[in-house]
């Protein structure tokens, strides 16, 4: 049959949106830490990491993320709400009713602090899906929580999801993290996992949904630096029903996280040399196998890479993963001490909480620093059926819900 | 090392003048928990009434250290971690770390010393005009980037474990040297890739040996000669002795020299209209 | 009666008071402009402006200047507009040309503005920090298949991984200009210059002749309607094979070599006989539709052990459909000409009224791959008037993987843009295959022309990726964000996907 080619007469022209948001510019610190045993830490020690790197931040965003805090309720999908009023609350709270047994839902624990103000209504909620709901959609329990995020995010007025993940959660707002920490009293929380996050926007709505960490099913990311490539990445990202939304570098690199891990499967090693290539001269002179490796990761995700100065942790039940740009444009120290792994801006962060590491060292560019949680499974979030943009919507919370084109890929 | 406000609160620094105690011209300042500013003031106050050493204990990522400090004769001693730009347009004193130092240490210095009995990070000894830095461990990335002679002033950087990429990139003048010794990187080159890439004076030396792909296209790998040990041998005398080395296993190895091709490398770089 | 109403277009004065009454004016004029009667007397009339006997002059007593000749003012009826329809009546023919279109279109180029990092993110050092232009040719998968290598590692999953991309050091390629409308020693500084590169030269449509063998891994054979000189052997020599479907500067219509230009070694090239009209037709008449585009790709893929094949087409109207249609038939890459693009000769009503700017073009096509979700299936390669490297750099942010330089090439070896081409008599032996003309380009020394030409274009283009603050090309290649529009309407910019300057 002859192709089409009239079919694309009428084709949307969705290029130039003058409503796309303003890229957000800044600078940062960050942590992250993990007990490779699986023993927990007071979110304090994430608090006080973040507080000796305070200069770092400007007191216009600091959160938090942590693994394992909620072991009263490891099956429940632990949802993170921001309200703006009352009503979006009541409007929110009747979609859960829809589609979850809400086993428990109360304001977050929060503490008046001095220097945070404007906070949302801040609640929390621990729910399971409606099984005979799960049975009638067809739908892995993730893919469900997904939609419902994504029905919040796009259609709840004055609703956003701070997070949504199995026995996990972010903690964020406008102010320096070590407040923003005391605020959500973080010390009453134990983890084996956190990261954490000091923000320095250059051009900020002050907005507490805009803080780090941003959170994707139980991912979570904190982003040091500035992706001079996010123009290309967004559009790659495009192309497979992405859409960033927020206009962060953070944003991109969850998603290209998701893209990689969950759907094209690439093993975490790779896709962090995908993010972070290594230099064709290096390339060229890997052994043949490896090189070939690289070469195709290059060619094929070389939209995908970030380029320009960044560290990155990402966060995940089970463990977390440190990243640097390829010629390490922002710092990252990483040390270790027994079974705990610690990455951080500085050196001081980590000599805060752990004062004497057996191995204190600087990650070479490129190289992940990788901390997995022994006998945990990874990723556990599953295989997700959805489509990418169903997703995107879910985390980003426009109201530009799902009518991105069709995923070829 | 920190200090709590309220039950469960945690801040980083506290914005207080730090405990001061005097023995003779000689000063110790309790660093732990004081926030950057009042703890250098403290420095400064020491140094002005006439302290031979200013000892500061518990520190931990404070920054500026020495910072801007224009004194000679004085001596500062830092146990822990040294914050970032720690010796930043230093001028005269010296300073010793007995801990890792963060990043930017020595940056634009122009006279005196630090020593590092540790490693420290990225960017150390940016655009150093003169002075000596010695590193005891490894050391970051964009390390000795720019340093420059002008007259006597002739910086000199020892780093006795393993370095980063872009080490002494631009490099104008004086001497930066790279034993790999010291180091917790066993299995790495001793120094990364784009070493000494526009390089256009000053002298590189380190103790083994290089791949030519290691090394910025605007400098030339020799064999450090007689004379080049001669030049080279008083500074190693000096470093071992602030870090308790044998210098004989110094110079146990034999040395390359990386030297520029030319003074103006980008002369035919560009056309004039 | 007037044997012509229209008088010369320029005016050779020479200063016989330094004249050095050498004759070397007489002697490096293609055109005959010169007769030497004890001083050279020119022939205004014959004069093409392409500076050659001025060049060549040592002392310097040559000027060219425009005929200043008053017309009556009609801003309706340019002086040019009045002499075509003087020529015509005279004549009867097509109003022939050669080389861009020189029409006052707006230049989409001139209107975009590239990026700097200031303080958020650093700005980069190409000289002494690494700046990776290479570039891969080809079709790319979706995502990149591994398995466990068995020591820790992963290796490519069996037929996974990139297969058949050529490599180039710099996104900068040559254009298909056959041997027959260029010269053979053009050929040759072209190969020899691609080959010094890292990069790839074009045969066009006219063959490869055998001095090019030994480059031959830095070359593309063409395959145009004609199909001159194509049998399996030239096919299997090149890297890649291209397809010609249209030209910028012609798109839609054939192409003729006069019989005066086939001489021994054209006729060798391009396997036609001595003195016969090469004659290509308009389509080629085994493509009416884009299942028998896919039939001929892949015809050519058995016959060469699946080597990459491109399509090159003309940009025109729905070029955006058009080329997706050409990446879903199986095309490694699409080429994409701008009505700007350069010819040996063409109708000069199709030169400066048929097809669309380049900068559209990419913009539409690289747009529609992607919302089509097959932008890694094919490269973009864009020409169609690459004046510099900020055009360069412009047509990869909006979406190009390679540019093809033809009009700057042959500038470099000399080419003033008198747009003659189409008369074979070409003054500085690239356009012509008069022997006593070609032997003015030593192959080495075009080659080593180009090679500059190319090697001071990628160095700006890494101080622009410096300043944009990425250290690789792929990281500029379709990151529209870095534009900014200057003067443009809204729809333009809606077409382009870039914002006004401002924003």
């Amino acid at each position: 049959m002859p192709y089409d080619l009239e079919r694309y007469d009428t084709f949307d022209v969705r290029r130039y949106r003058e409503e796309s948001p303003f890229k957000i510019h800044g600078g940062c610190g960050l942590m992250g830490m993990c007990d490779e045993s699986g023993a927990l830490r007071s979110g304090e020690d994430a608090i006080l990491a973040m507080a000796v790197q305070h200069d770092r931040g400007n007191g216009l965003g600091g959160g938090f993320a942590g693994y394992g805090i909620y072991p009263e309720f490891p099956d429940h999908f632990a949802f993170h709400m921001m309200y703006h009023d009352v009503a979006a609350k009541e409007e929110a709270e009747a979609l859960f009713d829809q589609y979850f047994t809400v086993d428990l839902a109360e304001p977050m624990p929060t503490r008046p602090v001095k220097g945070i103000t404007d906070a949302p209504l801040l609640w929390r909620y621990f729910l399971k899906p409606y099984e005979n709901k799960l049975e009638q959609a067809e739908l892995s329990a993730e893919d469900y929580v997904v939609h419902v995020v994504m029905t919040i995010n796009s259609s709840v007025d004055g609703a956003f999801v701070a997070s949504s993940g199995k026995n996990m959660g972010a903690f964020k707002g406008v102010g320096y993290p070590e407040e923003i920490g005391h605020f959500f009293r973080l010390e009453e929380y134990a983890g084996h996992t956190w990261v954490g996050h000091n923000r320095f926007p250059t051009n900020t709505p002050g907005w507490w949904g805009g803080a780090h960490p941003f959170t994707l099913l139980d991912w979570s990311i904190v982003h040091n630096g500035e992706i001079s490539s996010y123009g290309i990445n967004n559009r790659y990202l495009e192309q497979f029903g992405y859409k960033c939304a927020l206009g962060t570098d953070t944003e991109v690199a969850a998603y290209l996280f998701d893209l990689m891990l969950r759907r094209h499967k690439l093993p975490l090693s790779l896709a962090c040399k995908a993010l972070a290539s290594p230099l064709w001269d290096d390339i060229d002179r890997m052994p043949e196998d490896e090189a070939a490796v690289m070469r195709s990761l290059r060619a094929v995700y070389g939209p995908g890479m970030l380029n320009g100065p960044f560290a990155i942790v990402l966060g995940f039940n089970g463990g977390m993963v440190a990243l640097n740009d390829r010629i390490k444009l922002r710092p990252l120290v990483a040390a270790r001490s027994g079974d705990t792994v610690m990455v951080a801006s500085e050196e001081s962060a980590i000599r805060a909480v752990i004062p004497e590491p057996e191995h204190v060292w600087a990650p070479k560019a490129g190289e992940p620093v990788i901390a997995r949680v022994k006998d945990m499974e990874w990723p556990i979030h599953g295989d997700l059926h959805l489509d990418a943009s169903a997703i995107s919507c879910a985390v980003t919370g426009t109201d530009q819900s799902c009518d991105t084109v069709e995923v070829n890929a | 090392m920190t200090r709590t406000m309220a039950p469960g609160v945690v801040e980083g620094y506290l914005k207080v003048a730090p405990t001061v105690t005097r023995d003779g011209d000689a000063v110790t300042i309790d660093a732990n928990g004081v926030y950057y500013k009042q703890l250098n003031e403290a420095v400064r106050q020491a140094i002005d009434a006439g302290a031979a050493t200013v000892r500061i204990e518990n520190v931990n990522g404070q920054r500026y250290i020495g910072t801007g400090v224009k004194a000679s004769g004085v001596r500062i001693e830092v146990h822990g971690t040294a914050g970032n730009d720690m010796a930043m347009f230093m001028d005269g004193p010296e300073i010793e770390v007995f801990g890792n130092a963060q990043d930017g240490v020595g940056n634009t210095m122009n006279a005196g010393r630090v020593v590092v009995h540790g490693d420290a990070g990225d960017v150390l000894g940016y655009g150093m005009r003169g002075g000596r830095v010695y590193v005891k461990g490894d050391v970051g990335y964009r390390v000795g980037i720019h340093m420059k002679a002008y007259e006597n002033l002739v910086p000199i950087m020892v780093c006795g474990g393993k370095a980063r990429d872009f080490f002494g990139e631009y490099m104008a003048g004086g001497m930066l040297v790279l034993l790999g010794m010291n180091t917790q990187f066993a299995e790495q080159p001793l120094v990364g890739g784009f070493t000494g890439a526009g390089m256009h004076g000053g002298v590189i030396y380190l103790r083994g040996s290089v791949e030519p792909w290691q090394c910025g296209k605007e400098v030339g790998i020799f064999q450090a000669t007689e004379e080049d040990m001669a030049e080279l041998t008083p500074i190693l005398a000096d470093y071992a002795e602030a870090m308790g080395m044998d210098i004989e296993q110094i110079l146990a190895e034999p040395f390359t020299k990386l030297a520029p091709f030319s003074h103006r490398p980008y002369g035919k770089l560009y056309a004039p209209m | 009666m007037p044997t012509s109403l229209i008088q010369p277009e320029f005016r050779v004065k020479i200063d016989y008071d330094k004249c050095h009454k050498c004759g070397r004016c007489v002697q490096q004029c293609g055109w005959g402009v010169y007769d030497f009667n004890e001083r050279p007397i020119p022939d205004d009339s014959k004069c093409r402006a392409c500076h050659r006997c001025v060049t060549f002059c040592p002392a310097h007593c040559i000027t060219i200047e425009k005929n200043t000749l008053a017309y009556r003012d009609n801003d309706n009826w340019s002086a040019d507009a009045r002499k075509a329809v003087w020529r015509q009546a005279e004549t009867g023919g097509v109003l022939l040309t050669s080389m861009g279109n020189p029409k006052p279109y707006q230049r989409v180029f001139d209107h975009l503005v590239l990026d700097a990092c200031q303080v958020t993110n650093p700005s980069i050092d190409p000289l002494r920090e690494p700046m990776e232009l290479r570039t891969y040719l080809g079709r790319k998968p979706d995502s990149v298949e591994v398995e466990p290598d068995g020591k820790g590692g992963f290796k490519l999953a069996e037929g996974a991984g990139l297969a058949n991309n050529i490599k180039l050091d710099t996104p900068i390629i040559f254009s298909p200009m056959s041997y027959g409308s260029v010269s053979l020693n053009v050929h040759k500084s072209l190969a020899m210059a691609a080959e010094r590169l890292g990069t790839l030269m074009n045969t066009g449509e006219g063959g490869l002749h055998e001095d090019l063998y030994p480059y031959q891994d830095h070359v593309i054979v063409q395959v145009a309607s004609g199909r001159f000189g194509v049998n399996p052997d030239y096919l299997n020599r090149g890297a890649a094979m291209e397809i010609k479907i249209g030209q910028g500067a012609k798109p839609g219509i054939g192409g003729h070599l006069p019989g005066e230009k086939i001489n021994k070694e054209v006729s060798g090239t391009r396997m036609i006989p001595q003195g016969t009209d090469a004659i290509s037709p308009a389509p080629h008449h085994d493509i009416y539709s884009i299942e028998d585009l896919r039939q001929l790709i892949y015809s050519l893929k058995e016959a060469s052990g699946y080597k990459p094949v491109g399509v090159k087409i003309a940009a025109v109207h729905n070029v955006a459909a058009i080329a997706s249609g050409i990446v879903r038939a199986g095309a490694d890459y699409v080429y994409l000409d701008g009505f700007k693009g350069g010819t040996g000769a063409a109708p000069q009503v199709i030169r400066d009224h048929i097809g669309i700017p380049i900068e559209v073009a990419i913009a539409a096509v690289d747009q529609r791959l992607r919302d089509e979700g097959i932008r890694n299936q094919a490269s973009i390669i864009a020409a169609g008037s690459i004046r510099s490297s900020a055009d360069l750099a412009k047509a990869i942010a909006l979406g190009a993987d390679v540019c093809a330089i033809g009009s700057a090439a042959l500038m470099a070896l000399g080419c003033h843009l008198c747009q003659s081409c189409h008369t074979g008599s070409c003054s500085w032996g690239i356009t012509t295959q008069k022997p006593e003309l070609t032997r003015r380009i030593d192959p080495e020394w075009g080659a080593e022309r180009l090679v500059n030409l190319v090697h001071a274009w990628s160095h700006e283009l890494q101080e622009i990726l410096g300043a944009l603050g990425v250290n690789a090309v792929e990281s500029l290649r379709g990151s529209r964000e870095r534009l900014r529009s200057i003067g443009l309407d809204e729809q333009m910019n809606r077409v382009l996907g870039v914002k006004p300057a401002g924003l």
